[in-house]
């Protein structure tokens, strides 16, 4: 075990973790921060994506041990403080995209990611960019919806 | 308006205690669920239990217990909105946790088979009505006036008087009241909140990625656990090496599990391919994750064996497992050679088919095939035990937990009334959920270590382990007369290991000569529910099969089908038809009228309809070729499913299982070489993805009389053979295989 000081949601963290434990279940079992998801442990559903100095990471396949002094931004920390939601959050609440909800995390922190370098997308830039995240239940279209909503935000 | 006598349900469902009268149970706000807690209004700590149901503040907020468990068909809300709709309540006030799972006080807390919201409406409009009239009655005592003087509305109880009161004000004493034998409910027309659209009452919670899931749970004292199955059905374990992995880092303990003690009679949906599994606790995920891979095994294959299982109903059957590696090109072997010479069981039989086949002047006949299916739920399989020498707590994600509390019971040893279990949100059920192996395995893993135990499944382990959509293969004949008339009509079904078995859905009942056969194929490959069983194949089988024939005829695909449901309307073939034909034909009228099929013009559009769990639905694809894949332009969805509750909801939903049928006919297979899945992670086994989905999908309801009928299956099986049908239009090919990504692929090389 090493120990890691890390800089999540603008919080100084102190964990004693394997080095090549992957910052997702640093994040869950460590943490007990469980609003960042596994879904498939390989890079290929989104679940678990976080915010890495801003882009959008599946930290499923990043080591605690490269982290550094990089600033991780999870769901928990996605909003702008405790009464303002992030853009994303409301149009996602906005539009009701969520069935089960399991992967909304993970797309909206890819939507986030998204509209912090583009923050206009066209569908062709959307679907391009959110294709690594899996909807099991199929909300794609209320997801499309929902970025357009919170690009004009 | 509707009277209805409470009695049937008041010991069970509507009784707030066992004390005469209902006596008022209020409990401390720091223990109450955390939806509430995150939620409170501001209030003092008590609730009054009206019912099992429904509970009100002083401070007016309303609480209802889902007794359901929510999976994202959004019982959260729906349950709510009927009960609050009856309540006279003012929606803003209303909240929802998930009720406890108690059999004495809720049925089928089960959420299975699109029935939820159909089987629940009466008893939630039940409750909403009788704690209303329980409020009005201790409005009236307080101001001694008749009861039916007082006036209800957004939560506020007046008399013509001038007095009014909150609910809240009321709660306490309308809680010590007795329930009313009889309650009125509302004239349909007087809705105000059933048939509306109201926003997912757990949508806050979601988007700030709250703690709501199984996978979520984090006990007490809790260790973490991983279990390691046989790489290929047919295969168990023979040795393996515990002590080097019981060195590494944050392992605690290494042993196998037998699943089933050797008398066990097993529960119908007791369905588990290894029978022994290895069991790794440790600290950390990460931990368990690195063991298991290390972790060194001899696997050796497994004899066939025999067990009794029981169905549904409690008789009991002695099932073989037969020995063996198996393949799928064996599989599609076996039953391609069924569906043309196998003995076969007869279903349904009405006039002389084979006659009709031998005086046509033209058949048609093809043959469909459809492989297994992984379910995918995104959350990936996980469950919590601790399990004392005498008693048992069970949390987790589970569509059913009256469905495996016997179960799990007999697997641990224990009297049943001695397990509790907690239900929590789902990632997703789609039928995988109604299995009770991974509780089974943590309650028997919980047992051994005498700790809390949180088993978690990798994707590896959920894809692998079993309980698949069988795999499929249906031939279709018909036989046309010299006018085009179908005088015929032949379906030989087979699967592995279980066949479709609806002899008497449509077109049954519009041919005067019909014969249904079917077959299974047996294996040692586990299957189960999949979203729509059987109907998300025959589906395809059968509208896609209608297609073709309307073609064969010169007819209109859509004009076809309409004569057909007018045959079966007004002069049915046979007693026991499964559908109502005029309600059919009302969602193809539909979805012709909305997305104006009589003017298609050049547009690949294609068409199919079905129903299944009491609903009707029909679904038109608009699509493009490009670059040899097809662009849904819209998907225009006509549905029947009787009373809509939450409009939105309703169309997220047909939504969902639209695109789900999109992905599973498009994409979704999973293969086997030497009993070995040929896909082990969403990498390989390709789900539907954001760029391959419908750009739009329009969803219309018909409007009838009906209460509700199911919702989240019927979407989903008329979608593949509507964008098989579209897709021929475009291409000329007609997509007769799932997925149909392989046919793609061959037309473009
Ligand atoms: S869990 Fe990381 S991409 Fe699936
Ligand atoms: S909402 Fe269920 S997986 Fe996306």
């Amino acid at each position: 075990m090493t120990t890691y000081s890390l800089n999540i949601n603008n919080q100084n963290i102190v964990v004693d973790v394997d080095p090549d434990t992957p910052m997702l279940w640093v994040l869950r079992d460590s943490l007990d921060m469980v609003g960042t998801k596994f879904g498939c442990g390989a890079g290929a559903c989104g679940a678990c994506t976080v915010h890495i100095n801003g882009a959008a990471v599946r930290s499923c396949q990043l080591p605690v041990s490269a982290v550094g002094e990089a600033n991780i931004t999870t769901i928990e920390g996605l909003a702008y403080d405790a009464t303002k939601l992030h853009p994303v959050q409301e149009a996602w609440l906005a539009h009701d995209v969520a069935q089960c909800g399991y992967c909304q995390p993970g797309q909206m922190m890819s939507a986030a990611a998204l509209l912090s370098q583009n923050p206009n997308p066209s569908d062709a830039d959307i679907d391009a960019f959110m294709q690594g995240n899996i909807c099991r239940c199929g909300t794609y279209t209320r997801i499309r919806e929902a970025i357009k909503t919170a690009a004009k935000a | 308006m509707e009277i209805l006598k409470t009695s049937f349900g008041r010991r069970s469902f509507l009784k707030a205690s066992a004390a005469g009268g209902g006596l008022a149970l209020s409990f401390n706000l720091a223990t109450a669920p955390n939806a509430l807690a995150a939620d409170a209004k501001s209030a003092p700590s008590e609730w009054f239990e009206l019912n099992a149901v429904l509970s009100i503040q002083p401070s007016g907020a309303i609480q209802v217990r889902v007794q359901n468990p929510e999976f994202g068909q959004g019982l959260m809300t729906t349950f709510p909105m009927i009960a609050a709709e009856e309540l006279e309540a003012n929606w803003e006030d209303v909240t929802s946790v998930t009720a406890p799972y108690d059999q004495s006080r809720y049925k089928m807390q089960l959420s299975g088979g699109s029935w939820s919201t159909s089987m629940n409406y009466p008893g939630l409009r039940m409750a909403g009505a009788t704690a209303l009239h329980m409020l009005k009655t201790a409005a009236a005592n307080a101001w001694n006036v008749p009861v039916e003087d007082v006036n209800a509305a957004n939560s506020v109880l007046s008399h013509s008087g001038g007095k009014t009161a909150t609910y809240g004000e009321m709660a306490a004493a309308a809680a010590i009241l007795p329930v009313p034998e009889k309650v009125a409910l509302k004239d349909k027309k007087d809705f105000s909140i059933i048939g509306t659209s109201r926003k997912n009452l757990t949508g806050s919670q979601v988007v700030k990625g709250d703690s709501l899931f199984g996978i979520d749970v984090r006990e007490k004292d809790m260790l973490r656990a991983v279990v390691v199955h046989a790489p290929a059905f047919g295969l168990t374990v023979d040795s393996f090496d515990a002590e080097s992995v019981k060195r590494m880092p944050g392992i605690h303990d290494v042993f196998t599990i037998k699943m089933y003690p050797d008398d066990l009679v097993r529960g119908f949906s007791d369905v588990a391919a290894f029978r022994e599994v290895i069991a790794i606790v440790g600290d950390h995920t990460w931990q368990l994750m690195k063991a298991k891979k290390a972790l060194k095994v001899n696997w050796k294959v497994e004899d066939s064996y025999s067990f009794t299982s029981s169905d549904f109903f409690g008789n009991q059957n002695k099932v073989t497992v037969p020995k063996g590696l198996e393949d799928t090109a064996t599989h599609n072997a076996i039953m391609a050679a069924m569906v043309e010479t196998g003995e076969m069981e007869t279903k349904r039989k009405d006039g002389d088919p084979m006659a009709a086949f031998a005086n046509a002047a033209k058949v048609v006949e093809h043959t469909y095939h459809a492989p297994f299916l992984a379910h995918n739920t995104l959350e990936p399989m996980n469950f919590y035990a601790d399990v004392k020498e005498d008693s048992a707590m069970l949390i987790g994600p589970h569509q059913g937990p009256m469905l495996i509390h016997n179960t799990v019971a007999a697997h641990i040893g224990l009297p049943a009334e001695k397990i509790d279990f907690k239900m929590t949100r789902m990632g997703g059920g789609f039928g995988r959920r109604l299995y009770p192996h991974w509780a089974t395995e943590v309650s028997l893993i919980s047992q051994r270590v005498k700790r809390p135990v949180h088993l978690i499944y990798t994707r590896e382990d959920d894809m692998t382990v079993g309980v698949y959509r069988p795999s499929y293969t249906i031939k279709m004949r018909a036989a046309l007369d010299a006018n085009n008339k179908i005088i015929g009509y032949h379906v030989r079904s087979a699967g592995t290991p279980e066949a479709c078995s609806f002899p008497n859905r449509f077109p049954a009942g519009a041919i005067d000569n019909y014969l249904w056969e079917e077959s299974p194929n047996v294996s040692n490959i586990t299957v189960g529910a999949f979203r729509a069983p059987n109907s998300n194949f025959m589906a395809s089988a059968e509208q896609s099969f209608l297609d073709e024939l309307a073609e064969a005829m010169g007819a209109d695909p859509i004009q076809m089908r309409l004569d057909l449901l007018k045959r079966a309307q007004e002069n049915p073939v046979g007693t026991d038809n499964d559908y109502d034909a005029v309600r059919y034909a009302s969602v193809l009228e539909l979805a012709r009228d909305k997305s104006d099929w009589n003017n298609r013009g050049d547009k690949n559009m294609g068409v199919a309809a079905y129903f299944c769990h009491n609903s009707y639905c029909c679904n038109i694809v608009d699509i493009d070729m490009k670059n040899g894949l097809p662009v849904i332009n819209s998907v225009t969805s006509a549905l029947d499913c009787g009373q809509v509750v939450n409009y939105e909801g309703a169309i997220n939903m047909a939504q969902g299982g639209i695109v789900d049928g999109v992905g599973i006919s498009m994409f979704g297979e999973m293969t086997f070489v030497e009993g070995q899945p040929q896909h082990k992670n969403l990498d390989t086994y390709r789900m539907v993805r954001i760029n391959e989905s419908p750009r739009a999908i329009d969803v219309h309801f018909v409007k009838n009389e009906h209460g509700p009928t199911g919702l989240g299956e019927p979407p989903m099986p008329p979608t593949p053979p509507a964008l098989a049908n579209a897709m021929y239009k475009a291409t000329g090919h007609r997509f007769r295989n799932q997925p149909f990504i392989t046919d793609l692929e061959t037309l473009k090389s």
